[in-house]
């Protein structure tokens, strides 16, 4: 039955039913991401914070929820999540910023 | 809750079936291996009283502490068995007035002990100089502590348990705990303070180990980390807080055969308080009794390694992610 609003918690329960449409590259995607989050170069924790802190930048509920417990399970407290989500934060404010610098160029290029 | 309420709400709470899963992965009934810990639960009595304790324990609770009759009945018991390894725990044992015979006579016969270890009641006036008479008596000191900072612990144990136990952390290693000595072994055990799944206790371990020397110049040995199971103040605050059911599935969907093996119920005989026997504390807590219900005073160890395990949906706690036991992870 379709949610009566944006954004159901059930709809990540579920994200598997995605390969209805397509088994194919629904495989494909959810390998990849699981060959992603292996332990790597990068440890399990640390894929699972940037993770949060990417979560943050692209806004996604779903995301959040399941990075934050992630997080949590992989050895990680409150205190270094909200440092992630903090460079999340600044990288977000910083690219606003320095995107000042085309409005500084182009406001000397257009004035006197 | 009592506990035939609490195994109900358990039931209630996740439709996965934990002989199911069990048969699935290729073991369709749990039979003991060989008997490796004696456990013995002196009592509830504890001078803390923790959010996740599943043993409901606290400083009001001497209405179950373990009589003399029954520790001489533990003692026989041991003489039966091979199990190497006495493994005393409470409430906080070391409040227990037979406490120091126990351990005295477990190491008379040879045996490696080991003393669950809250930290903070070896702060009171009453243990003065207990450090220093385990030491003598290469009792490993097995120390709940959930996490090397201040914040994340006394949101479990209470304000002001942190500083407690970095103060109880430095006796232990002025007496030569947690220096790599086999006879003064000093092990740290970590739980989650919340409804999610215990870290991997490898990886942990060096972490923990460089930020409580950085912190505090504390060492220690080793890092055990343990899921929490959904059992009496837990189990409630996962009820009351909404977390209940997604917790199950966490458990559940978390199932890892490989840590099937290494159950505890399949290595450890878990002695009540009042002298029942138990697969292991966590079915003690739930009142339920090894099968057939068998007594201390009338132990046959043959009897007992020929049982069948007794599962309800609680022990997918001990089978989640890497496993879970008194001894930390089982894979």
């Amino acid at each position: 039955m379709m949610s009566e609003h944006y954004y159901d918690s059930d709809h990540l329960k579920g994200f598997g039913n995605i390969a209805e449409g397509s088994p194919e590259l629904a495989k494909k995607f959810f390998d990849y991401y699981a060959a992603v989050f292996a332990p790597g170069a990068l440890t399990e924790r640390e894929k699972a914070l940037i993770a949060l802190a990417v979560a943050h930048t692209v806004q996604c509920p779903y995301c959040i929820d399941a990075y934050t417990t992630e997080s949590l399970q992989k050895g990680a407290d409150l205190e270094q999540m909200t440092e992630a989500v903090h460079v999340a934060c600044a990288i977000r404010g910083g690219a606003s910023l320095v995107h000042g610098m085309q409005m500084k160029e182009h406001a000397d290029k257009v004035g006197m | 809750m009592k506990p035939v309420d609490q195994l109900a709400l358990i039931a209630s709470s996740t439709r996965a079936s934990f002989p199911e899963a069990l048969a699935k992965a290729g073991w369709p009934s749990l039979r003991p291996a060989r008997l490796e810990v004696f456990q013995i639960n002196l009592g509830k009595l504890c001078n803390m009283t923790c959010r996740h304790c599943h043993v409901d324990a606290g400083p009001t609770r001497t209405d179950a502490m373990m009589s003399r009759a029954t520790v001489e009945a533990c003692l026989r018991a041991l003489d039966q068995t091979p199990a190497e390894t006495v493994d005393i725990t409470g409430g906080a044992p070391e409040l227990h007035p037979e406490f120091r015979y126990v351990v005295e006579e477990a190491r008379r016969r040879g045996k490696h002990v080991i003393d669950r270890c809250n930290l903070s009641v070896l702060l009171l006036p009453r243990n003065d100089g207990l450090i220093e008479w385990l030491a003598e008596r290469h009792v490993e000191i097995v120390a709940s502590l959930p996490h090397y900072r201040k914040r994340n612990t006394d949101a479990q144990r209470g304000d002001g348990a942190f500083d407690k136990s970095i103060e109880a952390l430095r006796l232990l290693n002025a007496a030569g705990y947690g220096r790599g000595n086999p006879e003064r072994l000093l092990s740290l055990m970590m739980n989650p303070a919340g409804a999610y799944l215990a870290p991997p206790q490898r990886e942990l371990e060096s972490e923990w180990k460089a930020a409580l020397q950085r912190d505090f110049g504390i060492t220690f040995d080793r890092l055990l980390a343990l899921n929490n199971m959904p059992i009496s103040r837990f189990l409630e605050w996962l009820q009351e807080s909404g977390n209940l059911e997604p917790y199950m599935t966490r458990l559940a969907d978390g199932f890892n055969a490989a840590a099937v093996a290494g159950l505890m119920c399949r290595n450890t005989i878990s002695v009540s308080w009042d002298g029942r026997l138990y697969d292991c504390d966590f079915n003690q807590m739930l009142e339920l009794d090894a099968e057939p219900p068998m007594t201390i005073e009338t132990f046959d160890f043959e009897r007992w390694q020929a049982r069948e395990v007794v599962t309800r949906g609680h022990c997918f706690g001990c089978t989640a992610g890497a496993g879970s036991s008194c001894g930390g992870a089982t894979t």
